[in-house]
């Protein structure tokens, strides 16, 4: 249960909307919830978490009853209710990949990033979390980063270092030029 | 090497591209079907190949399109599954990574034996970059002139779109799918209505699987009876293995139907034997949702006679000696494995995947998995064992959806074949926090077929 | 009719009109062949199917295609044909799974009802009773839920949900704006507003009465009084929104509660509006009809209209007291 604390006031871009109306033209007349799913994508994409004024403004665009976009948002796994890291690492913890390392790795992860699953490092930078098949058992284990879900494969601890050193520089860098 | 009617050319550089795509003879089969034949021709086609559902039933598709329901004035869907979400199964990422235009190909052939003027590939969001892949493939098609109005002056009209999941496996159920796309919570409906007969918008809709659209590519190309020749008996044609787990080869393999259990595992042109030089425990042969078999029963059936990727001789035995081919994803486990672990891991799967909506599922899959979770970590109880069989049998077919089967076959045909592994987790807790229980008995020469009947 | 099916369900046969869910083909011959229903209600399109307590057997498919169906079949949802042979509690294997289904339903269940409102008229309650076993396999914390407030006039207690979705189908259907829904998946799935807000429109508190169990109750008569305490009268009153056709309970000379008036399977026989419901709790707002028949095996029949001296409420009023009168002989003849 949230408490209404974000009450800013959202506003879609025009080139967000234009990617919504194209969206909603897929399908026929009458039939544009059917755009929820892909809308939440791209909103999530823009704001890092679908957050209730985002899920109210999808409602709006989509002139649905807000809490069907929170029936439909809150079944799905993908999207974040909360606010999460700019990096969140999700990290494939089911079988196949269990028998090639997926734990170990997991381990790792929260090791190195000295955070708790779902939780979000101080620097904002990265969250983690475990989650569900990720249908690339032959590649375990495996990881996926949003909002377009980069794939990271056949994972050891050494690429693991490799990655999220690399995004730390990444972000470092890009703070130098600004 | 076994014959390849799917991946034939997925070595040829730039085979993602239509151009390359196209001179390999891609779309073909689109312009056979559009010039020469009718929407029953394609259908009769399609039935003849025998060809069955591959995304884990096994339903023949040319039945399930015949179902179809025509009333006048209602438009009719195709919709693609591309929710590939059974642990285990990659094929269908392998394929519309590598070569996107055969399921666009696929798709058209397919649209236009069922008069569907606009389809839908439902692919799992968490597969972003497929989607790319699929909608640029899908831009190539149509500036090609393969989609859009009139397709190659035969007056077909066809617009096709990608539609991404919101990560749910149970939207890989073809109802859940349906109302996924509409929009909606991944509820599977209750049945009846068929999709054929009321599916997406309430209009008739056939759901098919990523690979069974690809191959009626082939089946078009060489004809429905030159695909039955491949394959044994009622499994025909090729299909797409995912290999995973302790395997010195993983990856995606199109096998032609027969191949030897014991081949597809061992030999080099496959999965070239078990990792690190261990052992083979057990194989989990059609996805996650299939009975595990120990190394013993998977090699061989009861009656002695070597088991083969197939739909039938999987089957061989029923669920007391048997399992299923599934989606096709084989999952092996080495001698160091743990039965417990993974059957706790793949409940904890269906917990968390379980929709919710009816009773049995929503409560006995959690309920599995807090019990196998406490015989894991040493708490159990000997009567928990029993327990978990009594619980998988009060979900099992007592659900909506198949989810509730699915969630329950793989903790009942553990502790089946594994019973002494899970009784050794409750007298020896702290051994087995440890260590595992190893090979124990499990690859040992088959008993003979009487003495497991006495069990 | 000639177009009509025919069903035999335990042995006994009944002609319907085509169409019909076996559950209703039941309900129409009556008695213990009747499967319990915990999510389907016949005025809430779309319901049924979840709750999995209705399962029956079908030996037999139809006089066409004679095959038995495979698997059990939620009656709710599965439509008779003609020739179609079903076995409820007839088939052990039915017996079986509901007996499952029970135990399911109840591991998450609080079991609070001494203290739950619902006690008394709650149907988890009357299905354990008839199918559950005493004693519970399932040794781990159940479920709770944070509490949500969603307004003053409707309690929820999501830890008593049984997810059978009516309240959401009567939100949608009944009242012209859903904001309540189902939110979550699998087992952490729940019944919520998502942002505090309160269901508040004139026909919200229909929820109460289609709730099968205490999720929803009456905030209004919260720890007023147990169910068999009161009395239920039949009134109406003209109402410019709604029938005005209510159930009253009373203690004493009080009205405590007032709801829809149910039919012998829980369902309302008409929806009922917040302000019959929640604003007109005096017996001066409402034309008495009289007693409301009770069904002899209900709890709530226990002491009531068979006193030598009846309360007064009843004593004022001549159809109540005429009723008194002539149950109070039933009861003291035997």
């Amino acid at each position: 249960m949230l408490k209404v604390s974000n009450t800013e006031e959202i506003v879609f871009t025009p080139e967000l909307i234009t990617k919504f109306n194209e969206i909603v033209a897929r399908y026929p007349e009458g039939k544009q919830k059917s755009a929820l799913l892909p809308i939440l994508h791209l909103a999530q994409a823009e704001y890092g978490w679908v957050s209730t004024p985002v899920m109210d403004k999808v409602a709006e665009f989509l002139d649905l009853k807000p809490i069907e976009v929170y029936e439909v948002a809150t079944f799905y796994t993908m999207f974040f209710l909360k606010p999460q890291g700019k990096y969140v690492l999700e990290v494939c913890r089911t079988g196949p990949c269990c028998l090639v390392g997926a734990e170990k790795i997991m381990k790792y992860i929260e090791q190195k990033l000295e955070v708790k699953e779902g939780e979000v490092t101080p620097d904002g930078l990265f969250s983690w979390r475990g989650v569900e098949c990720l249908a690339a058992c032959g590649m375990g284990p495996v990881l996926q980063i949003g909002p377009e879900y980069t794939f990271y494969e056949n994972l050891t601890e050494a690429k693991v270092d490799e990655l999220i050193d690399g995004l730390r520089l990444k972000t470092a860098e890009k703070a130098q030029i600004i | 090497m076994g014959r390849k009617l799917l991946l034939e050319n997925i070595n040829v550089p730039g085979i993602n591209t239509f151009d390359v795509y196209r001179q390999k003879g891609g779309y073909r089969a689109v312009e056979k079907v559009l010039k020469g034949m009718s929407p029953e021709d394609v259908v009769e086609e399609v039935k003849k190949s025998g060809l069955r559902g591959r995304g884990g039933a096994g339903f023949p598709t040319g039945m399930k399109w015949s179902f179809l329901a025509k009333p006048e004035g209602k438009p009719r869907y195709l919709v693609c599954n591309g929710d590939e979400s059974e642990p285990g199964t990659f094929k269908d990422r392998y394929l519309m990574t590598y070569i996107p235009h055969l399921l666009i190909e696929g798709m058209i052939v397919s649209s236009f034996a069922l008069g569907a003027n606009t389809s839908y590939i439902y692919v799992r969001g968490e597969m972003m970059p497929q989607i790319r892949i699929l909608e640029k493939a899908i831009a190539e098609a149509r500036n090609a002139g393969f989609l859009g109005k009139n397709i190659l002056g035969s007056g077909y009209d066809l617009e096709l779109y990608v539609q991404p999941g919101g990560g749910a496996y149970i939207c890989g159920e073809e109802t859940a799918l349906i109302e996924s796309l509409e929009g909606k919570r991944g509820n599977p409906r209750i049945k009846p209505p068929f999709p054929a007969i009321s599916g997406l918008y309430n209009c008739p809709t056939v759901v098919n699987n990523v690979e069974s659209i690809a191959a009626t590519v082939p089946i078009i190309n060489d004809g429905g009876d030159e695909y039955a020749k491949l394959g044994i008996g009622r499994s025909t044609g090729t299909k797409l293995i995912s290999a995973s787990g302790n395997l010195n080869k993983p990856g995606v393999y199109e096998i032609e139907l027969g191949v030897p259990v014991e081949e597809f595992i061992y030999s080099d042109e496959y999965c070239g034997g078990i990792a690190n030089g261990k052992r083979l425990k057990a194989v989990v042969a059609g996805g996650s949702s299939v009975p595990i078999l120990p190394a013993n029963l998977i090699l061989k059936t009861l009656n002695g006679e070597n088991r083969l990727m197939s739909y039938e001789s999987l089957a061989d035995g029923g669920f007391a000696s048997g399992t299923m081919l599934g989606s096709g994803g084989f999952v092996a486990f080495d001698e160091d494995q743990c039965i417990v672990r993974n059957t706790w891991n793949y409940a904890r799967f269906y917990h968390h995947e379980s929709c919710g909506q009816c009773s049995p599922c929503r409560e006995g899959t959690g309920w599995m998995e807090k019990v196998l979770h406490r015989l894991e970590y040493g708490h159990g109880k000997l009567s928990d064992i029993d327990l978990l069989v009594d619980v998988s049998k009060k979900i099992e077919g007592n659900t909506i959806c198949p989810l509730g089967d699915a969630a329950a076959w793989p903790v009942a045909s553990a502790i089946r074949h594994f019973r002494d592994e899970f009784e050794w987790h409750v007298s020896r807790p702290e051994e087995a926090m440890d260590r595992n229980y190893g090979l124990a008995h499990y690859a040992d020469p088959l008993p003979k077929p009487e003495a497991v009947a006495a069990n | 009719m000639s177009d009509k099916v025919k069903v035999t369900i335990d042995g006994i046969s009944i002609d319907v009109e085509p169409g019909t869910s076996i559950l209703n083909a039941a309900r129409q011959i009556g008695g213990d062949i009747v499967p319990p229903a915990m999510c389907y209600y016949s005025k809430l399109q779309g319901s049924g199917g979840k709750c999995r307590t209705c399962l029956v057997k079908v030996s037999k498919g139809s006089e066409k295609d004679p095959r038995p169906m495979p698997k059990l079949v939620a009656s709710c949802r599965t439509t008779v044909m003609d020739g179609m042979e079903v076995q409820n509690i007839t088939s052990p294997e039915v017996v079986e799974a509901r007996k499952g289904v029970v135990e399911l339903l109840l591991i998450n269940h609080p079991l609070d009802c001494p203290i739950c409102d619902q006690a008394g008229e709650c149907h988890l309650q009357d299905l354990s009773y008839e199918h559950g076993s005493e004693a519970t396999r399932y040794e781990f914390d159940r479920r709770t839920f944070d509490k949500i407030d969603i307004g003053d006039k409707i309690q929820l207690h999501m830890t008593r949900c049984i997810l059978c979705y009516r309240c959401v189908f009567t939100a949608d259907q009944i009242t012209d704006n859903r904001v309540h829904g189902i939110l979550g998946r699998g087992d952490a799935a729940e019944i919520s507003t998502y942002i505090e807000k309160a269901v508040d429109n004139d026909f919200s508190g229909n929820v109460i009465d289609v709730c099968p169990v205490g999720a929803l109750t009456d905030k209004t008569f919260r720890f007023k009084n147990r169910v068999w305490f009161t009395k239920p009268v039949d009134a109406h009153r003209d109402c410019p929104k709604c029938s005005g056709k209510v159930a009253l309970w009373y203690k004493g000379e009080d009205v405590i509660r007032v709801t829809a008036r149910k039919d012998v399977y829980g369902e309302v026989e008409e929806f009922i509006c917040n302000d019959c419901r929640f604003e007109h709790k005096k017996t001066s707002d409402w034309v008495i009809e009289g007693p409301r028949k009770i069904s002899p095996h209900s709890v709530i029949s226990a002491n009531h209209y068979e006193r030598l001296t009846p309360p007064s409420v009843v004593r004022k009023n001549p159809a109540l007291l005429e009723s008194n009168k002539e149950q109070f002989e039933r009861v003291t003849k035997l």
